[in-house]
């Protein structure tokens, strides 16, 4: 079972807006969306983009990834909704 | 206001410019205004429906749901395109030769079937992007406070959508008659590319396709995919800035194919009139 992470939407925002993920890894992220607002979890930096309707979950793999920094926003709220994901 | 706007901008500006690109695609075949037409209203449709189960759909599939409708719909998508631009291959000198002689568009009549490729085309281009935003309105409309007006921001960026999609397809009709099938054939074969390098993205996303090579290139610091010139590009011919080894080689592929597909019934067609007429 890989690891899995959770980010919490909450006020248009991410909770934790920083996560810290192994590199080289599968890694699940979990993002919980508790606002009543629809929001688009795009990153261009680890080339995902997933619709999370309001009050649900949704679940985004990603990597194995190289360490660094990669960016993600939510699209719908790009003004508050900002966040990085690091990998090491 | 202006917020909600742009980003339903955004989200319309891929159906449109792809609907504007199939009606000039198809100039010339009969009653594809209607088509076209039934093919929107069928899309949005299908939006408010995939809107409404979007919970649903998004949990299906162990949470890969959408990643996989998105996929579908895209990989769909482009087989028809490939079918229309095949289909033209054969007819579409005929066609443009008897509009110069004439000097004016004659209509010619399709099989259903080939009406019905380019109706899909449109359905699922309206189905994509018009259930985000559908999602989006809802959310704006039942987020109380302040919604009205964001919500008419969303009507805005709709209408906008809509009004630039009319003047890219009144810009390709400007395009001289001798040229003007080789460019929209071009037009919706890089489309068609673009489309499955797309497809080939979110079956990665589901785990179903190894990316193969996480980057191939990254040119983000010359033309960034989220700027304006690089969201127009990324919908017309597919630019990335930074794509995965698999979706160059789905892009890649379907160029090489269809383009194959077309030359040889384009081909075979020449040899066939010419025969007939010796």
């Amino acid at each position: 079972m890989a690891a899995e992470y959770t980010l919490v939407i909450k006020n248009h925002r991410f909770e934790p807006s920083e996560v810290t993920v192994p590199a080289g890894k599968r890694v699940k992220l979990v993002i919980d969306n508790r606002d009543s607002s629809v929001e688009e979890f795009e990153s261009h930096d680890l080339r995902r983009e997933k619709i999370v309707p309001g009050n649900s979950r949704g679940v985004v793999w990603v990597g194995p990834l190289p360490a660094g920094k990669y960016h993600f926003y939510g699209e719908f709220h790009e003004d508050t909704a900002q966040g990085n994901l690091i990998a090491k | 206001m202006l917020g909600s706007a742009v980003i339903v901008f955004r989200e319309v500006l891929e159906a449109a410019l792809i609907i504007s690109i199939v009606m000039g695609a198809t100039r010339g075949v009969a009653a594809r205004g209607r088509w076209v037409l039934g093919g929107i209203a069928a899309g949005v449709g299908g939006a408010i429906l995939v809107a409404a189960f979007a919970g649903a759909i998004s949990d299906a599939v162990q949470g890969r749901g959408q990643e996989l409708l998105n996929a579908c719909v895209l990989l769909a998508a482009v087989l028809m395109l490939a079918w229309h631009n095949i289909w033209v291959s054969s007819h579409g000198r005929q066609l443009a030769g008897e509009m110069r002689k004439v000097g004016h568009d004659v209509s010619m009549g399709v099989k259903p079937l080939s009406a019905l490729a380019l109706a899909l085309v449109t359905f699922f281009a309206v189905l994509r992007e018009g259930s985000e935003t559908a999602l989006f309105l809802y959310s704006l409309s039942a987020s109380g406070a302040g919604g009205t007006s964001l919500l008419f921001g969303g009507v805005l960026g709709l209408v906008g959508g809509v009004v630039l999609g009319v003047i890219v397809y009144r810009g390709l009709l400007a395009i001289p008659l001798r040229h003007f099938f080789s460019v929209t054939g071009w037009l919706v074969l890089l489309l068609a590319a673009g489309l499955a390098a797309n497809a080939a993205g979110f079956l990665n996303q589901a785990g179903l396709l190894p990316a193969l090579a996480p980057q191939m290139w990254n040119t983000s610091a010359i033309l960034s995919q989220g700027s304006w010139a690089g969201t127009l590009l990324h919908i017309l011919v597919g630019y990335n800035d930074r794509p995965m080894g698999i979706q160059v080689l789905f892009y890649g592929v379907t160029l090489v194919v269809i383009y194959a597909a077309m030359r040889l019934v384009g081909r075979q067609h020449e040899q066939s009139r010419t025969a007939a007429s010796a």
